[in-house]
């Protein structure tokens, strides 16, 4: 019942106060009674959160550094149009467009700028609303966890008052972020998982506390890559308590089992089947093509709406003699291309000096043109011969084949002579005679990668082909240099004659297909401007798409760009980096990520004195030497798991990424690192040194404020915008919870509350 | 007693004969074929070179530190070895150069393999089966066979790794008698191997982190241990602090001391150190150099960026081309001294006032920078940089010094004051730009062709402290300024060490992978997807693939899956108090701790790769295979003595028996179906019929 009565207070701090019914349903004995009890320092800490976070969020009305970077993602979740972002898993872009939606958004407002005012469209208050949401119940959780980490509610209190005065969170949950929705989830899954833990067992509360927490894993997880830490280190802590569960003898081997299924169960396939979910409503509410369609396969895009499916809808499935086919390159590096020839002949000499056959160039192009078009010939046919019987013949895996260009009437042809720009493979061309003994070697075998059967047949789109040269045995392959100024910097093909397995850049699909029915060449001409249509649908199955989504999430590199405020993880634990997220045009009004003082350096040193206790304990508990009970050690033990282990797993692998770095990516490590303060504090009170009593504390962090808020007026006239070293420096006062700061005109329209100062 | 160390003797006994028969096996089987190709495989190009270096004592960059090539060096020159042989591609031949010394030193240290792992898994298991499983499993692989063939790192680095492991796992075993010499013995080999270890390849550290937990793990059941007294105790820290951790690193240290002594001509890696780095070495224009010692207008300069391998300012007579911002004069650096890297000084005003006294250049000047060559001004604007696309383009403008205000930049020395003066070499110089306020940044990435691949030189408008945008002068010529000799700036041994240390972990990082090329992948290994290629392509040529037994490494695979499980089912077997027989325990104990320490090995060799940016090649799998072979030895054999678990005991005994044989004849099989891999291959390719090879290209990916 203690689980739940605090669940409870948890509960009516969200402003619906409920009640505990005293007597189960099903003793029902009148009359019926219903007592509350209600943790009044949980509610006021709440509304504190609340306040402080959601007091005049739709100030700025403009956009604020990374909400252009969001705001897309939210105007096409708005327009259900498909898009990829390598940065994170979709359910945090569902979040804030969920907001949205709530604010009936209709998604048309150009992301470019950060600064640019927002038009009236925009509801700017309910965009930020959620993250503000999750910003402040974050500081209830921070109470709860460490009550639940086995501390006094002194104590608890103080874990929520260091993370409501923190101003770097309180900054990032005002704007439309999502940092504060992944700390919200990542602090509910270790608050549930320990109120798992401790729930006696048996009860079935406590069942689903354990359900809780993989649902909250899964959902931080789902917002950002990086909840993955959060998420296996409670998998740890969770694996060292089943462990200790097996070791129990006095349990039977099948109450065991069952305990160790449902953890499995709650803890890992569920959280995967949700992962999964998150993207299977993804991918159904963004059925529109869109901006990032070209990165997707010809398959993917035919089965958005709009974009490739229009024109490949109604297609022939299968490739037959006689088809005009575009034939798209299975590797989108560097970019998507298809397979392109134009009138333009390889320069005799290149500028090396080298020679060429000077035939017909055969490039890959990106864009759609109609020199992208191909007709599949029968080697054994004569070349005016270029229609579909009927019934039409199907091309199969293993048949040889010859490849027309459509508007030129040349045969794609590769020799052993040396390609442009690489020059260890060969050359590929459309087949000119010059009559200079080059003899045309314009046979190519269709080798089906993916194929189900031997005897497969060429399939629009979903087939992936090989096209192996007969008589080099080389393979028709995007080289990815590209040509200088005579090939039209387009794209090299090559044929490769080392080939090695399967590389994307020597498969091709075929994208754009219809079956020929003109028997001139100028028919034939006019027949490649048309559109296809014939009718035909294919879809592919949910799985199949996620599974290229996701590794296209994965492998997507975009270019390593440099940034103005992107900060390396050491800069991070000494605050030695901020990040200005907003400056007004006019006035000198500002916004600024940047910690609180105070905060960070009592995180560091909790950090250090917690190591250092830690050690000296364990070491000494090695000899025996006994300085703290057991339940105590045992309590110190299972709050650094928890808030020194969840600061490291969130901190440290950051040394090993390459990509660019942010102060806001070290907020949940702090979020765990801040929790530590208090229970540092409240282990050297009771056990160590008796003195500074918590209240102390909230003392001195609130004079800290008052005075950093004298400071801020005191900057009032500053115009230049400041110098955060020169501030470091200059300022002795310990506490700069200058977030806002805003100059003087601005300041007095905009009373802003005390706790956003 | 006497009864336990019967069944040990024998064992030994057992184990001694199977060794010497092994270590025979090996060495015929290694030296066998290395006379044989009279040209040179692969990375033979660099590593002899490099030999060939310490022979003529010529300076050189590499990304790992020396001892292998010295090593390699040091055999040549034994064997008659002159050091003379270019090494300029593989595939050229050898002629009447004396290479097979160090071929056979290379070859002899990659025999030693086969032998210590079979004295490592005996330690660990007790188990002659397991040890000589594991004995042949390296001996009968190809990929060991090809790798340990050539004058490459690899033979030696494995040889150090497994000297250490063998010699931390002797140590282990004498446990019970501490601070006797043989214990004493081991410690020392230990910390020596490691040295050789980390001396050869990076790679080392893994290693040292396997010894470092075990060493770890060893200490923590010392403390626990309450009949120990601290004073003991300490005793026991120290002796492990100086065996592991001083001795490695003095001996760490004297390599390289050895090194730099050795060395100490100027040659091809001079540029990739400091100015006052490669003042050190004779026939450097800095040896011995002297030159005026503070900046001054008329000088002539050559500028040299401070990130490691930096590269000097450089322009020449060649334009952008169209489309890369404005289509002036290229400006780039440069990494090899050349007469184009010079630059003239030039005061922003221009009235050169010629006469009297040279006027020094200041902290916060303005000054322009003269192309001696092509008499072009050091030039930007706000067109983007060729590469870097958030940087502004840098150009030579003008003609005969006269330019626009574009030419115009400020002279900043890093932590100077106004006034404070240049100096040559020692100081740190930004230069930035008047209009537009961006910095003078060398972006370290390469141009195309048509830079000739030098480096690009950007203005960067993010004016963070980096390397990348500070400069230091290094050559200075003005001959009214009196010189001061510059033997001052030769650097400490320590600073060498660090800057050596510096550049060759930039060097490594800076060998990325590039987009469009085939790379092999950390996942590819285990699975044996894709070999290297030796030497030889084409049908007519003589052709050696490094791959390794494909049946070997499978097994190796599957054995891994195996442990897992058995380790598994064993560990909670026992937690759960299952009642088990003295023997099955002590399988257990062998699989858990054994196996454990090798699953801990091939774990820190193997897992850290996916997390390295640069560029990986399949040998890098070498080491963890070691490993992996060690571990397939202990599973295999507990495997087929736990036989009677599920089969009644005539029977059992024959699985077992059987099991062990067919396991041989396998192993045996496939080095005979796949040695001419590591012995050479003539004749078409192994998709042709009429192959050797034919039909033993079970997967596509492979290239021989």
């Amino acid at each position: 019942m203690l689980a739940s009565s605090s669940w409870l207070h948890f509960v009516q701090t969200l402003g619906h106060p409920r009640l505990l019914f005293d007597s189960m349903l099903t003793s029902i004995k009148l009359p019926i009674v219903i007592r509350a009890e209600i943790n009044l320092v949980l509610v006021v800490v709440t509304a504190l959160g609340l306040l402080s976070r959601l007091y005049g969020i739709n100030f700025p009305k403009a956009v604020v550094f990374d909400e252009v970077y969001y705001g897309q993602f939210v105007s096409l979740y708005t327009k259900q149009v498909f898009f990829i972002d390598e940065s994170g898993p979709p359910l945090g872009h569902m979040i804030l467009a969920f907001g949205a939606y709530l604010g009936g958004f209709d998604g048309n407002f150009i992301w470019n700028r950060i600064g640019a005012e927002y038009s009236s469209n925009v509801p700017v208050w309910s965009l930020r609303l959620i993250p503000a949401l999750a910003g402040s119940l974050c500081v209830p959780l921070c109470y709860l966890l460490v009550v639940e980490l086995g501390y006094s509610h002194l104590t608890a209190l103080g874990a929520a008052l260091l993370f409501l005065m923190e101003n770097s969170l309180i900054v990032q949950s005002r704007f439309m972020l999502l940092e504060s929705v992944l700390i919200f989830f990542l602090l509910l899954a270790v608050v549930s998982y320990l109120r798992f833990h401790n729930a006696q067992s048996g009860s079935p509360v406590r069942l689903a506390w354990l359900v809780l927490t993989g649902v909250t894993c899964a959902c931080a997880v789902g917002v950002k890559y990086m909840g993955l830490f959060t998420y296996f280190l409670l998998l740890g802590l969770a694996a060292v308590h089943t462990w200790q569960l097996i070791g129990d003898r006095a349990l039977s081997n099948g109450v065991v089992l069952m305990q160790v299924v449902t953890r499995f169960l709650a803890l890992v396939v569920l959280p995967l089947l949700l992962y999964l979910g998150f993207f299977y409503v993804h991918l159904n509410l963004l059925y529109r093509s869109g901006p990032h369609d070209q990165m997707m396969s010809s398959a993917f895009q035919a089965s958005l709406e709009g974009g490739l499916a229009r024109i490949t809808q109604g297609q022939p499935l299968e490739v037959a003699y006689g088809s005009q086919v575009t034939l798209r390159s299975v590797s989108s590096k560097p970019i998507p291309c298809w397979l392109h020839s134009h009138k333009a002949n390889y320069p005799i000499r290149y500028e090396n000096g080298r020679g060429s056959s000077h035939q017909q160039q055969v490039t890959c192009y990106p864009f759609k043109d109609v020199n992208n078009w191909w007709i599949i010939k029968d080697p054994g046919r004569f070349v005016q011969d270029l229609v579909v019987s009927s019934p039409p013949r199907p091309v199969r895996h293993g048949d040889v084949v010859q490849l027309l260009h459509g508007m030129t009437s040349r045969l794609l042809n590769t020799h052993d002579v040396a390609a442009p720009m690489s020059p260890h493979a060969q050359e590929v061309s459309g087949y000119i005679d010059f009559n200079v003994s080059m003899p045309a070697q314009n046979l190519w075998k269709v080798d089906i990668a993916n194929r189900e059967a031997e005897q497969d047949v060429w399939k629009t789109i979903l087939s992936e082909v090989r096209l192996i040269h007969i008589n080099t045995s080389a393979v028709l392959k995007l080289s990815g240099s590209s040509l200088p100024e005579w090939g039209y910097r387009q794209l090299e093909v090559v044929g490769d004659k080392i080939y090695k397995g399967y590389q994307p850049s020597g498969v091709w699909n075929v994208e754009e297909h219809r079956y020929g029915r003109s028997l001139e060449q100028r028919e034939r001409e006019l027949e490649l401007h048309s559109p296809t249509h014939i009718d035909i649908n294919r879809n592919l199955t949910f799985i199949a798409k996620f599974l290229e989504l996701q590794w296209k999430m994965l492998t997507v590199k975009h270019e390593d760009s440099e940034h103005k405020y992107s900060s390396s993880p050491l800069e991070w634990i000494t605050m030695n980096t901020n990040i200005a997220y907003w400056l007004h045009p006019a006035s000198n009004a500002q916004i600024h990520l940047i910690g609180n003082f105070v905060t960070w350096t009592l995180a560091n040193l909790a950090l250090a004195v917690y190591v250092l206790l830690f050690l000296s304990y364990l070491l000494r508990r090695r000899r025996k030497i006994e300085d703290i009970p057991e339940a105590t050690w045992c309590q110190l033990l299972q709050a650094g798991v928890v808030c020194a282990g969840g600061w490291a797993v969130n901190y440290l692998p950051f040394f090993m990424m390459e990509k660019t770095l942010f102060l806001y990516h070290y907020l949940p490590a702090l979020t765990f690192q801040i929790l530590l303060i208090p229970v540092v504090l409240e282990h050297l009170h009771t056990h160590m040194l008796r003195w500074a009593p918590m209240t102390r504390l909230g003392l001195w962090i609130e004079s800290g404020h008052r005075r950093s808020r004298t400071f801020a007026q005191g900057r009032k006239r500053l115009r230049e915008p400041f110098q955060r070293k020169a501030l470091l420096k200059t300022c002795f006062v310990e506490c700069i919870t200058l977030i806002l700061l805003v100059s003087t005109s601005t300041w007095d329209q905009r009373t802003l509350g005390p706790e956003t100062v | 007693m006497e009864k336990h160390t019967d069944p040990r003797n024998h064992a030994t006994c057992v184990a001694k004969n199977g060794l010497l028969k092994f270590d025979y096996v090996v060495r015929v089987l290694r030296t066998f074929c290395r006379y044989f190709m009279k040209h040179i495989g692969w990375d033979e190009t660099h590593f002899g070179k490099m030999g060939s270096y310490y022979i003529n004592r010529t300076f050189f960059f590499d990304v790992h530190p020396p001892l292998g090539k010295m090593l390699i060096g040091l055999a040549g020159y034994m064997t008659g070895y002159d050091g003379t042989y270019p090494f300029l591609k593989p595939g050229d031949r050898y002629e009447h150069h004396n290479y097979w010394g160090m071929r056979g030193f290379c070859a002899s240290l990659g025999s030693c393999l086969p032998p210590f792992a079979y004295l490592t898994v005996l330690e660990l298991s007790q188990s002659p089966t397991a040890a000589l499983i594991t004995a042949a499993v390296l001996a009968f692989d190809t990929g060991c066979i090809t790798i340990s063939q050539y004058i490459l790192l690899d033979p030696i680095l494995m040889f150090f790794i497994m000297g250490a492991v063998l010699s931390m796992v002797k140590f282990n075993r004498q446990r019970y008698r501490p601070f006797s010499t043989p214990w004493w013995f081991w410690l020392v080999l230990t910390g020596v191997n490691l040295s050789g270890a980390l001396g050869v390849k990076f790679v080392g550290l893994f290693v040292i982190l396997l010894v470092g937990m075990n060493t770890a793990w060893d200490l923590w059941s010392l403390l626990g241990d309450l009949h120990l007294s601290l004073i003991d105790f300490g005793k026991h820290v120290l002796s492990r602090v100086f065996g592991l951790i001083l001795l490695p690193l003095f001996l760490y240290v004297t390599i390289f001391a050895v090194h730099f002594v050795v060395l100490n001509k100027s040659g091809p890696g001079d540029g990739f150190f400091s100015s006052a780095f490669q003042s050190r070495l004779i026939g450097n224009n800095l040896h011995n150099a002297s030159m005026p010692e503070y900046l001054a207008y008329g000088s002539i300069i050559t500028v040299k960026n401070l990130r490691i391998a930096g590269g000097y300012l450089h322009s020449h007579w060649h334009l952008y081309p169209e489309g890369v911002g404005a289509k002036q004069q290229q400006v780039t650096a440069y990494l090899h001294k050349d007469y184009n890297n010079m630059w003239l000084v030039h005061r922003s005003n221009d009235s050169d006032a010629q006469s009297g006294e040279p006027d020094l250049v200041r902290h916060g000047d303005i000054i322009q920078l003269e192309h001696k060559e092509t008499t072009r001004n050091l030039h930007s604007h706000l067109h983007e940089a060729p590469l870097t696309k958030k940087h502004f383009q840098v150009t030579g403008y003008g003609i005969n010094g006269t330019g626009d205000p574009n030419d115009l930049w400020q002279v900043e020395v890093c932590g100077g004051r106004k006034g404070d003066l240049v100096k040559v070499l020692r100081s740190k110089v930004r230069f930035l730009h008047r209009a537009t306020g961006c910095v003078l940044y060398s972006s370290g990435k390469t141009l195309p062709k048509w830079g000739w691949e030098q480096v690009e030189i950007t203005c960067s408008p993010y004016l963070k402290e980096t390397p990348n945008s500070q400069w230091n002068i290094e050559d200075h010529i003005n001959t009214k300024l009196p010189n001061i000799s510059l033997s001052v700036l030769k650097p400490h041994f320590l600073e060498i060490l660090l800057e050596s240390h510096i550049v060759m972990i930039r060097g490594n990082s800076g060998l990325k992978p590039k987009d469009n090329e085939m790379n092999s992948k950390p996942w590819h290994w285990p699975i044996n997807y894709q070999g290297l290629r030796f030497s030889g392509v084409n049908e007519t040529e003589y052709r050696v693939y490094l791959l390794g037994n494909p049946v070997i490494w499978w097994l190796n695979l599957v054995s891994l899956g195996l442990y897992v499980v058995m380790v598994a089912v064993a560990s909670l077997a026992l937690r759960r108090g299952v009642q088990l027989d003295k023997r099955r325990i002590e399988h257990c104990r062998v699989l858990m701790e054994g196996g454990g320490l090798l699953l801990l090995g091939w774990l820190l060799h193997y897992v850290p790769f996916y997390t390295m940016g640069r560029i990986l090649y399949y040998h890098h799998y070498f080491p963890a295979m070691l490993f992996s072979s060690m571990l397939t030895g202990i599973t295999l054999d507990t495997l087929l003595q736990s036989a009677d678990l599920w089969l009644r005991p005539p029977y059992s005994d024959w699985l077992l028996r059987g099991g062990q044989a067919m396991l041989f004849l396998a192993i045996l099989d496939s080095f005979y179906m796949f040695h001419p891999l590591s012995y050479g291959m003539r004749g078409p390719l192994a998709h042709d019929p009429d192959s050797t090879m034919a039909g033993l290209k079970w997967m596509d990916s492979w290239e021989f």
